[in-house]
């Protein structure tokens, strides 16, 4: 039998679902271990490295700018050009935004208000992270963003579309999110992000356990 | 040796912040067409010469203050 996969959960001051993601991972029968933002790590420590939710920094200067520039964030590069694999969840999907590793940037929602709620998502095109969602399924995941509207400039939008990157779109866009975009693909298909958060639709009380597929 | 940057949010998204201004004020009547909100961000940087900092400044602007695909900046020295 293979060994048990290697989860990476990075925390920075502000993160505020890691103990949620934590014992997701866990539950998933997956090992999980704590990352700080000021920790580097290998690039042959973790098979999955997580960006769990909240508000890296504050938020100060952008959602996710700050994050991106940490020591956790340099090794995750060198993890990712080892064609490792990465998830960003909500504040993570900002930041892997931020440090360049996803195209395009999560502006403020176009009802300028924090949303909190239930979406289904539609998979686009699946890839070997949360290799278990399936293509063209609908998952019923939450959302709690302010800052989740999905923006590229026109050519980039383009070839995020072109290159079968677009990871899932929502049946029914509560942000204005543009192609409503709900989570991307790397070009590589190694790094990918969404703005819900699987991790609170894992167990049967939370109300759906469709982000269970997401492991 | 200080630095002055500048960020704007580019003119095809929309700056919430300068709409809910710009909407305020003109609820109150001013005759205000138009507000934009930015960030001022002031830089003091140890380093002799001027050409050098000012170059470090304008990547810093580049990479880490703004994010280019949102956002403008410039960036002005201390005499500009």
């Amino acid at each position: 039998m293979s060994r048990k996969t290697q989860v990476g959960v990075i925390r920075f001051p502000g993160t505020n679902c890691d103990q949620d993601v934590f014992s997701w991972v866990q539950r998933e029968g997956l090992n999980a271990k704590w990352i700080w933002h000021r920790d580097s790590f290998s690039d042959q420590e973790f098979d999955l490295v997580i960006l769990p939710g909240g508000f890296s920094y504050g938020d100060y200067l952008r959602s996710g700018a700050l994050a991106a520039q940490s020591k956790a964030v340099e090794s995750l590069i060198s993890h990712v050009k080892k064609g490792r694999h990465v998830l960003g969840i909500c504040n993570g999907f900002q930041i892997l935004c931020e440090a360049k590793l996803l195209p395009g940037a999560l502006v403020t929602n176009q009802s300028l208000r924090f949303q909190d709620d239930w979406v289904d998502v539609r998979v686009e095109n699946t890839g070997p992270v949360c290799a278990k969602v399936e293509k063209s399924q609908k998952y019923k995941l939450p959302i709690a963003h302010k800052m989740g509207r999905f923006f590229a400039p026109a050519d980039d939008l383009k070839k995020i579309q072109d290159s079968d990157q677009v990871w899932l779109r929502y049946e029914k866009n509560p942000n204005g999110s543009l192609d409503n975009i709900a989570g991307i693909w790397n070009a590589e298909k190694t790094v990918c992000a969404l703005m819900p958060h699987p991790e609170r639709a894992s167990l049967e009380w939370m109300g759906s356990q469709d982000g269970k597929a997401f492991l | 040796m200080k630095f002055f940057v500048q960020v704007m949010p580019r003119e095809v998204l929309l700056d919430s912040e300068g709409r809910a201004v710009q909407e305020l004020l003109q609820e109150k009547k001013f005759p205000v067409t138009s507000v934009r909100v930015g960030k001022w961000i002031e830089v003091q940087v140890d380093q002799d010469n001027e050409a050098t900092a000012k170059k470090m400044v304008e990547d810093l602007a580049q990479k880490i203050f703004s994010n280019p695909l949102i956002e403008t900046f410039k960036v002005f020295g201390d005499k500009t």
